[in-house]
């Protein structure tokens, strides 16, 4: 278990997931960990870094400028994309799902690379998920604005109190078998034409 | 072999609706995933799916747009996709283990011909113009020319060479770059410097002077000429009218795993090719591929695109070539062998790989023709799957060469301007 450390380079666009990726590797152990945000430069970086692994997210257009930085130079000596081992093919499609990429330098040992793959790839998950979090929470915050606009368009309009708004703007959803919100969304648009 | 009776055309509407169930059993769901990368000439594909051609095979063609071709090898490989719009020379290097995750892939069917096109920046051609003359409608050679007397002075004076940017290491777009420097006498590996470009940042890539030049899909060619910032040098038609441009490429596997479904699919393509070639069908066309799920660009560059009706230059000189894309006509499906073994020559001629009667073999085994066949019938005769290319008068190479598959290392030694030795083939490049 005295192997060389592993240089590990990063290449994603979005900060907040490279940064969370990197502090993955590194609790891991990992200490040469390298993390880029852009492609310019890429080739002389790789020169100088000379990465056994390289993640990428594979929403990077770049991919294909490092596809040909391959063919032409051995800076990274014969790198293969992807994965360590074809027949592991659930993780192989984990990481696709994930939407993450790798590039491994030929002849490292499936057992040094596979917990960093499995290590993006969950982490890769959970930001995922934390964004799907964060826009279901501001969604959530714009509909409930929404509903309060149009429930003080109505009190003011028609002299009501807030629950007969509320009550109205539900009655007209369930009438016609839309969602409160697109009632009140109407609302506030319908208010937003004719005021003024 | 019953079921091949209701794939034949006109035959299977009837035949059709019976037998379905069955196959449906035995091949698993008609959902086609099928990959793409936003280019005009993935019009057949999104064709198929978007004006019922698909549908009426018993087809559900599921398009999903991607970013990279890299990424649409290995989603194709790792079967997230069953199969994907191509570069015609991604199968050939995957046969030959070339690049960085050569998996089996082959090509029952080409999407068409042309397309492509090479625009520099409105300040080199300035140069070119001052160097050699130029009026302004001269030919893709007499441009490459001009080009080469531009790099002979920028290499006296000491100047930075031009950079030049194009699509993926095993793409037309890289040999036909190559083809046509090399045409002008310019060695595109010591004259200029080569870096890739994803399609969609090319004409920023150009304004923004990060490069000097690129060949591209349509519409980016147009896209950078009409914001004044590209002229357009050279049409993909210039070169060699008939060379291989995208596929759709499958697994074996797969092929072999459902073969009625790719019948069908083959079929569902062959429709919608026919009707992209119909002139009177190209508005529709434009209307589709604009769209944000597919190429997303303005609908009027893509009508003149497709009418290929071109402003080559910020002052709005039109240049109209005739048949710039062909979807259907003249074979331009079918997934002749000879243009396999000539994207080969072209990998030996620029040192991705050597010749040898191996990689011959494994080059001509990732075009299909027999499945283009089997589901379209026994036309073009097998004989002439390895027929001489370029000698026909409208359909010769830039530089006047002949294409022979019979003697490829021949037809690479003539050549002025090649890498001198190509590595030799070698699996353990795998």
């Amino acid at each position: 278990m005295s192997a060389k450390p592993l240089s590990i380079l990063v290449i994603d666009e979005n900060h907040i997931r490279a940064s969370i990726i990197e502090t993955g590797l590194r609790e891991a152990g990992h200490e040469h960990v390298t993390v880029l945000h852009e492609i310019v430069g890429l080739a002389r970086q790789i020169e100088v870094i000379v990465p056994d692994v390289i993640v990428i997210d594979i929403e990077n257009p770049n991919r294909d400028m490092m596809e040909h930085l391959f063919q032409l130079t051995r800076a990274v000596s014969r790198p293969i994309a992807m994965f360590v081992d074809r027949s592991d093919t659930a993780s192989i499609e984990a990481a696709v799902e994930a939407g993450v990429s790798a590039y491994i330098v030929d002849g490292l040992k499936k057992e040094r690379v596979k917990p960093i793959l499995d290590m993006a790839v969950s982490r890769f998950n959970a930001f995922s998920r934390l964004q799907r979090e964060l826009a279901d929470a501001k969604s959530a915050l714009e509909e409930r604005k929404i509903i309060e606009r149009a429930k003080g368009i109505l009190m003011q309009m028609r002299q009501i109190s807030e629950e007969e708004a509320f009550t109205m703007l539900r009655q007209t959803a369930m009438n016609e078998k839309k969602k409160l919100t697109d009632i009140a969304q109407s609302v506030v648009t319908a208010a937003g034409l004719l005021m003024r | 072999m019953k079921a091949r009776d209701d794939l034949s055309p006109g035959g299977h509407a009837a035949g059709g609706a019976v037998a379905a169930p069955e196959r449906v059993r035995s091949e698993g769901a008609r959902v086609v995933r099928a990959g793409f990368i936003p280019l005009v000439d993935a019009s057949v594909l999104i064709a198929a799916a978007e004006f019922g051609f698909a549908a009426r095979e018993g087809i559900a063609l599921d398009l999903v747009r991607d970013v990279s071709w890299a990424n649409v090898r290995d989603r194709l490989a790792f079967r997230q996709f069953d199969v994907a719009h191509m570069l015609s020379p991604m199968p050939v290097a995957a046969a030959l283990g070339l690049g960085s995750n050569p998996s089996p892939t082959i090509t029952p069917f080409s999407l068409g011909r042309g397309g492509n096109a090479i625009t520099l920046s409105t300040r080199l051609y300035a140069r070119m113009q001052a160097e050699a003359d130029l009026a302004g409608g001269e030919t893709a050679l007499a441009n490459a020319e001009a080009l080469a007397k531009v790099i002979v002075r920028m290499k006296r004076d000491g100047e930075a060479l031009p950079t030049f940017g194009m699509t993926y290491p095993f793409s037309s777009h890289n040999y036909e770059l190559r083809y046509w420097l090399a045409a002008g006498g310019i060695d595109p590996d010591t004259d200029v410097r080569l870096i890739v470009v994803p399609p969609p940042l090319t004409s920023d890539a150009l304004a923004a002077g990060a490069i000097d030049g690129f060949c591209v899909g349509a519409p980016w060619n147009m896209v950078a000429s009409e914001r004044g910032v590209g002229r357009i040098v050279a049409a993909k038609q210039d070169l060699w009218p008939s060379a291989p441009e995208k596929v759709m490429a499958t697994r074996p596997e797969w092929a072999d795993s459902h073969p009625e479904t790719l019948s069908r699919l083959i079929v569902a393509l062959d429709a919608a090719a026919r009707w992209c070639d119909q002139p009177e069908n190209r508005d529709a066309l434009a209307d589709a591929l604009a769209d944000a799920r597919y190429v997303a660009a303005p609908v009027d560059i893509i009508r003149r695109v497709l009418r290929g009706e071109f402003t080559v230059d910020p002052q709005g000189s039109q240049r109209v070539i005739d048949n710039y894309f062909i979807f259907h006509n003249n074979l331009a499906n079918y997934p002749r062998p000879s243009k396999a073994l000539w994207i080969y020559s072209q990998m030996i001629r620029w040192g991705q790989i050597g010749h040898s009667a191996e990689g011959e073999r494994l080059a001509s085994s990732a075009y299909r023709p027999d499945l283009y066949r089997a589901a379209l019938g026994p036309l073009p005769d097998p004989a002439d799957d390895r027929r001489i290319e370029g000698a026909v008068a409208g359909d010769t190479f830039i530089d006047g060469h002949v294409f022979d598959p019979s003697g490829i290392p021949a037809y690479v030694a003539g050549f002025p301007i090649r890498v001198a030795d190509a590595a030799p083939l070698s699996r353990d490049d795998i």
